[in-house]
């Protein structure tokens, strides 16, 4: 019973308790970055996600990492990218796993060390055919 | 690994921004799956995508097992010279696939 | 005697049940109801399709393309007899499968490119399902893209054409369900998440998502047979390409999408 009833918290931790291992205590500002996602995904193997961060990629204002949390998946961290002043772009896309409908969460970090987030829902429904 | 695809220019001028794009051929299998006798199919990812640009590191990825197969990537870089760009993968058992592609910048 | 008479009648009775039942009045699919796959998509797996970068359909057919133009391990490679205007290869997926006079039977792409490797290159056949059978199987077929599917039934593959349609329209499996009561009968409507498609196979080999890989046509009717929760015929089995038969007539005019996405 209790297992129902904290189900829903347990996985927002995931979100909270991932985005603090990778980036430590520092407040996460919600703005400055957009994610692009389908908002309903017709199979949770690929689901397209695009994120740019706002940010002149200068030496002295650029962003240096960016982190793909999801909020159900058996691995919290989806994947991690290191950008650099070079990168001219904060910019990037992939494809990703969703096991089942969840929020994602996309922290990016700047060089200065304050860190910006979007928070993103999305549907995953499920094949008709189930081959196991 | 085996199949590499690689979309990157040939030509830049100086400062300017281009896109990056890389896909490479690899089941990231997630180590979370059963085959059909109930068997554990044992993880096998890739762990590390970076791009070098006139060898050094210019931007990276590191992938977890919610990376989908055959990962695809997008990304951007500002040409400032002529040099090679090399694209390189790295397994969970430390081996290397990459492929280059000459920038030049003008 | 009526009690036997009753035991005989009852064992008709399950042996009528036991008998698969095929409908052979029941109608075909309008032509100009033909939708491809392709349009039941949602648009971002339709725009993965479309990308020629990103559709990772493109890893087998580079493979594939790569071993159509080597000569190691075969007597001459592929594209030293298909270079030229009369083994033209443009429409060869788009025609399969096709009747092979010499053999006298039904033959698939894949089959005929396992042909052309026993008669031609000295080679032995790939294995169906294989890196190797799919990659030169889906470089075949993407240079048919966009080539309207159209296939011949002579005379002596009019058999074998009734016995996919047969297939096509028979129950089969613990939920009792034939091809035709979804994918004729119930297009377009949802089951769970999904969209229910035609059916064509002018996709194939496709990327789907389901196996976050390259398969065969071969594969999806497996697939679909293991979903009736049927037993499912071998890769390469005569009824599965009498099948593609039946399904390559029903679909013609679509054009090919090799390789295609599909869920």
């Amino acid at each position: 019973m209790a297992n129902t009833v904290g189900f829903a918290h347990a996985a927002s931790t995931q979100l909270d308790d991932t985005a603090r291992s990778l980036f430590g205590d520092a407040p996460i500002e919600t703005g400055r970055v957009t994610v692009k996602m389908p908002p309903i995904a017709e199979n949770g193997y690929s689901v397209p996600i695009d994120i740019s961060v706002e940010s002149p990629m200068t030496a002295d204002d650029h962003v240096t990492r960016i982190a793909i949390i999801s909020e159900r998946n058996p691995v919290a961290t989806i994947a991690q990218f290191h950008l650099s002043p070079q990168s001219g772009l904060a910019h990037v896309s992939t494809r990703i796993r969703l096991a089942g409908t969840q929020d994602v969460l996309v922290v990016a970090e700047m060089n200065d060390g304050s860190l910006w987030s979007a928070t993103t829902e999305i549907v995953v429904t499920l094949a008709a055919c189930i081959i196991l | 690994m085996s199949g590499i695809r690689i979309a990157a220019p040939k030509t830049a001028t100086p400062g300017q921004v281009i896109e990056l794009k890389a896909l490479i051929q690899h089941p990231m299998e997630s180590g979370f799956r059963r085959g059909s006798r109930g068997e554990e199919i044992p993880r096998n990812i890739i762990k590390i995508f970076e791009c070098l640009y006139d060898d050094s590191v210019v931007f990276q990825a590191d992938f977890f097992p919610s990376v989908s197969a055959n990962p695809f990537l997008t990304f951007h870089l500002r040409a400032t010279h002529s040099a090679t760009l090399e694209f390189r993968w790295t397994d969970q058992h430390g081996v290397e696939s990459s492929q280059k592609s000459e920038l030049t910048v003008e | 005697m009526i009690a036997r008479r009753a035991f005989m009648l009852s064992l008709l009775y399950v042996a009528a049940c036991n008998q698969p039942e095929t409908d052979r009045a029941l109608p075909d699919l309008p032509r100009e109801d033909t939708r491809s796959g392709y349009t039941f998509l949602t648009p971002e797996t339709q725009a993965l399709q479309d990308d020629a970068f990103a559709n990772p359909g493109f890893l087998w057919v580079d493979r594939g393309e790569a071993m159509f133009k080597a000569s190691s391990n075969v007597s001459h490679s592929c594209a030293s007899c298909h270079a030229q205007g009369d083994l033209d290869l443009s429409r060869a997926a788009a025609e399969h499968p096709k009747y092979d006079a010499r053999s006298a039977r039904l033959v698939n792409l894949e089959g005929r490119i396992n042909l052309c490797r026993e008669r031609h290159q000295n080679a032995a056949p790939f294995a169906y399902e294989t890196a190797e059978l799919l990659s030169i199987t889906a470089y075949v077929a993407s240079l048919s893209q966009g080539v309207p599917v159209q296939v011949e039934i002579p005379a002596q593959m009019e058999t074998a054409y009734q016995q996919g349609r047969d297939y096509f329209f028979t129950r089969r499996g613990q939920m009792n369900l034939s091809c035709s009561q979804c994918h004729d009968d119930n297009w377009g409507q949802k089951l769970r998440g999904d969209t229910i498609s035609q059916g064509h196979g002018n996709g194939f080999p496709a990327y789907r998502l389901e196996w976050q890989a390259l398969g065969s046509l071969h594969r999806r009717f497996r697939d679909c047979d293991a979903g009736v929760r049927a037993e499912p015929y071998a890769y390469g089995s005569d009824i599965y390409v009498a099948l593609e038969l039946y399904l390559a007539k029903r679909a013609e005019g679509l054009a090919m999408e090799t390789p295609a996405v599909r869920r």
